[in-house]
């Protein structure tokens, strides 16, 4: 602990930290631009100038560690000069364009030019101008606004791991960009939007759509992949204007993905804003009494097991909860969560959670990933292993496809056949898993719906045990999944009960006659074709996959129109709010369920989102724990069997487009095109 | 060390043209410090104290002579430049203000600027002065300071008959 004083005021912090940080934590605020506690130090903006006694010269307080018997002024002459100095040479040769800028409101030049600024400018000559650069279809640049605080540039390099952005040339003449032209293929490139402190990089999508003082701002969870990246959703009435992450170092820290930032434009297109009832092999919009009518005269008296039901990736577990009650009541067994058919059960909760949790991988120093491709699967959790990595003594193994993780890693093999190696324990990395104190494991959907899921389940499982990764406060068994709604899903016991099918079994049975009536809870990823024969009920916001085939549309909410409650990867329960209306007739889902069983006779117990809930704690008890990760008994799962299946390879093939909502957004779309389908072009292209 | 300015340049190093008293000023260290006029050069000496008490320093330890036919602020415009033309960019300060120093200077060799940019050039000097990472932004702002303190008259009769010559 260093003693110092801080403006007359004695204070006692924690060595390493530096002098800015013991300002903060005395209540003194600092202005700064360069400075970012998750990023490296650059020290280059100046603003943060103070006062440190014997020091000849102000000192720069972002890069000063502090030491014990410093004093330190921040409200002297020299310091109040020194930040009217640099202020008044970033503003310059920055363009006063304040009114025509999509940063104007929520901008750091602008907040501290009114706070620590002259009134007036004294330059008398041109201003600099500098040729704005293409980083692709989600950032805009305005460079002419760029001020050289370089968190971009660190960014790109330490958190995200692609080293494309640097500065070029000296002086007054130098430029932050690519060297070459190219956009930045990152999956979190658009947090450098939030970082720049001037509007340098905007959103190129939300270029001059609102004015931050119009939107309404609601706190919620993303659902566009298991992570449960906390975010805030910027809305002006119906519409969602943008998403931006929000704080939660146990999560996402302050970062999210692109789609999770720029799928939003999807919520506005391909809308199921109306009941649609197959009238002759067309769809045609209908009332809800129509539709929930034709559904009673197909359902009632039907026996519970031609009946079968699929809850989607983005489901809140209120509507599962409603779903799972239904067809109990309608006396079938046939109900699934699992689309893309993982091999995960849900009795033990160590065998299908992220146990170490996200903010936990930071304590391990090995690990083994089995069949995932984290960067497109989870963004923020491989920038968790990176960050990880950076920090050194990680050593980091894969079973599956040699892909780029922006970080080390040594490529184990590509299949089973390597799993089968290392859980024998004849590989050679089993002996750095071993010699690990934490070592741990990440076993993705890419090995785990494989058709030997359940015995790559228990390889993982054995190598869990065998390498010491499983002890008293240290689990390192970790499923990486890909949906949002499937923890919760599997916690609700979304799983074919005695007798039932699964998802592969209710396609078949469908396709056979078995099975007569199909429920589609928002589920699209599955092969729809084997649908045709079968009477489809779809409930859901897109007209995807899954209301193309249906004979009934019920329109449902998207996760910004209604308070669900998510469980991510790691186990932990969060709670969506609602940010905007469902559009049209569309309702909140559950709502949907509840309303349907009164028609089918089977009336549902609940009225109300809090009896909903009720239902739903009592079913599963753990939905209870908001925001937190309840540690898990290790238990038994998975069953030892030949591993004989092919190749492992990641269930994302194009991470720009893996659910409805982002399969509908433009941007994404946008993405596809930049990133993914960068083939060459025919002349029938454009 | 310690030898006097006069004797080192009058003696070792072959005399100002035109004898001694054709010496306008000197920069005594480099170009990095603030130049002298001739009255101090008369008398200092070369050590770190000397130089340091007539507001000047040793600096780079290289010395520049100018004699009469100089026009010093001229001359200090060209420092300016070479000065903007150095810095880096990292920090604010100096990749901002060597640039606007060097664009009033080259306005004040034409005499194409107010009385009170003066003050307000070496203001700017003073806000990048002890602000930067490096010492560069400090050499860039002392030349500049230096022709304040000892040739400002010289910079104002610019202006004044800059001022006479485009109202004629």
């Amino acid at each position: 602990m260093a003693k110092m004083t801080i403006d007359g005021t004695e204070i006692e912090v924690e060595d390493g930290i530096t002098v800015l940080q013991a300002c903060e934590q005395a209540g003194v605020e600092i202005p700064r631009f360069c400075y970012h506690e998750r990023l490296s130090i650059a020290g280059n903006c100046r603003m943060c100038l103070v006062e440190m006694e014997r020091a000849p010269k102000p000192i720069a307080s972002c890069s000063m560690p502090v030491g014990d018997g410093m004093v330190i002024k921040t409200n002297t002459e020299t310091v109040k000069k020194a930040r009217n100095g640099v202020m008044e040479f970033l503003l310059i040769n920055h363009p006063l364009d304040c009114p025509i800028c999509d940063q104007g409101g929520e901008c750091d030049l602008q907040d501290q030019a009114m706070a620590y600024g002259f009134d007036h400018s004294r330059f008398k000559e041109n201003k600099r101008s500098v040729t704005d650069k293409n980083l692709g279809p989600l950032v805009e640049t305005h460079m002419t606004r760029c001020i050289h605080c370089t968190r971009c540039i660190r960014f790109s390099t330490e958190v995200a791991g692609v080293e494309v952005l640097g500065a070029t040339g000296r002086g007054e003449n130098m430029e932050v960009g690519t060297y070459v032209e190219q956009a930045i293929s990152s999956e979190l490139s658009a947090n450098i939007i939030d970082l720049c402190p001037v509007g340098a990089l905007t959103s190129k999508p939300y270029a001059f759509e609102a004015r931050p003082w119009e939107l309404t701002k609601t706190e919620s969870v993303d659902v566009m992949d298991a992570v449960g990246s906390n975010i805030r959703v910027d809305s002006r009435g119906r519409e969602v204007m943008r998403v931006l992450p929000m704080l939660n170092e146990d999560v996402n820290e302050e970062w999210i993905s692109d789609k999770t930032r720029y799928a939003c434009d999807g919520l506005a297109r391909q809308r199921l804003d109306k009941p649609y009832m197959k009238v002759d092999g067309k769809l045609q919009a209908a009332s809800w009494h129509d539709a929930f009518d034709a559904i009673g005269g197909k359902v009632r008296g039907l026996d519970g097991s031609k009946i079968g039901a699929i809850a989607g990736d983005m489901c809140d577990a209120e509507a599962m909860t409603a779903l799972k009650d239904l067809m109990t009541a309608l006396g079938s067994n046939n109900i699934d969560c699992r689309q893309d058919g993982a091999k995960l059960t849900a009795g033990a909760r160590a065998g299908y959670t992220f146990n170490t949790t996200i903010a936990g991988i930071e304590d391990a120093d090995a690990c083994l990933i089995v069949g995932s491709n984290p960067r497109l699967e989870a963004p923020i959790i491989n920038a968790r292993l990176r960050k990880r990595m950076v920090e050194g003594g990680f050593k980091v193994g894969m079973v599956g496809e040699a892909v780029d993780l922006t970080y080390r890693y040594e490529h184990l093999g590509a299949g089973p056949q390597t799993l089968k190696e290392i859980a024998d324990g004849t590989h050679s990395f089993c002996e750095i898993l071993k010699s690990a104190e934490r070592p741990m494991i990440i076993v993705g959907q890419g090995a785990l719906t494989h058709a030997d899921g359940v015995a790559v389940l228990a390889a993982a499982r054995k190598i869990a045990d065998t390498t010491g990764m499983i002890a008293e406060d240290w689990n390192g068994f970790n499923v990486l999944h890909t949906a949002a709604g499937r923890v919760a899903g599997l916690d609700l016991g979304l799983v074919p009960g005695e007798g039932g099918k699964d998802v592969a079994g209710i396609l078949d049975g469908a396709a056979s006659g078995d099975i007569e009536v199909v429920y589609l809870l928002a589920a699209d990823e599955i092969d729809t074709a084997k649908l045709a024969n079968a009477f489809v009920i779809y409930q859901g916001h897109h007209g995807d996959a899954g209301a193309h085939i249906a004979d009934i549309v019920l329109p449902g909410a998207a996760y910004t129109e209604k308070e669900g409650t998510y469980v991510n990867t790691e186990g932990r329960v969060q709670r969506g709010r609602r940010a905007t209306f469902p559009p049209g007739d569309a309702r909140e889902d559950w709502a949907i369920l509840r309303a349907l069983s009164e028609v089918l006779g089977k009336t549902l117990p609940f009225n109300n989102l809090g009896q909903v809930r009720a239902r739903m704690v009592e079913i599963a008890p753990l939905l209870d724990q908001l925001e937190v990760v309840t540690p898990s008994a290790w238990a038994d799962f998975g069953q030892a069997g030949s591993l004989d299946g092919g190749p492992f390879a990641s269930p994302i093939t194009n991470f720009y487009m893996t659910d409805p909502i982002s399969r509908a957004s433009a941007t994404m779309a946008a993405c596809t095109e930049a990133f993914v389908e960068t083939g060459e072009k025919t002349g029938t292209d454009g | 060390m310690s030898i006097p300015l006069k004797e080192l340049i009058e003696k070792h190093a072959g005399g100002v043209r035109g004898g001694w008293d054709n010496l306008k000023a000197i920069i005594p260290g480099g170009s990095s410090v603030p130049l002298l006029p001739k009255s101090i050069c008369d008398t200092v000496l070369m050590d770190f104290d000397s130089l340091k008490e007539v507001k000047s320093g040793l600096g780079t330890a290289g010395i520049i002579v100018m004699d009469q036919s100089t026009d010093v602020i001229a001359a200090i415009a060209r420092l300016a430049k070479f000065y903007k033309h150095e810095s880096c960019g990292q920090c604010t300060p100096c990749r901002e203000g060597t640039g606007w120093m060097w664009r009033v200077m080259e306005r004040l060799v034409k005499g194409d600027a107010e009385i009170e940019e003066i003050d307000m050039l070496l203001d700017v000097s003073k806000e990048i002065e002890g602000h930067t990472i490096c010492a560069l932004g400090d050499a860039a702002a002392w030349p500049i300071q230096g022709l304040m303190r000892h040739f400002r008259d010289e910079v104002e009769d610019r202006i004044t008959s800059n001022r006479s010559r485009s109202a004629a």
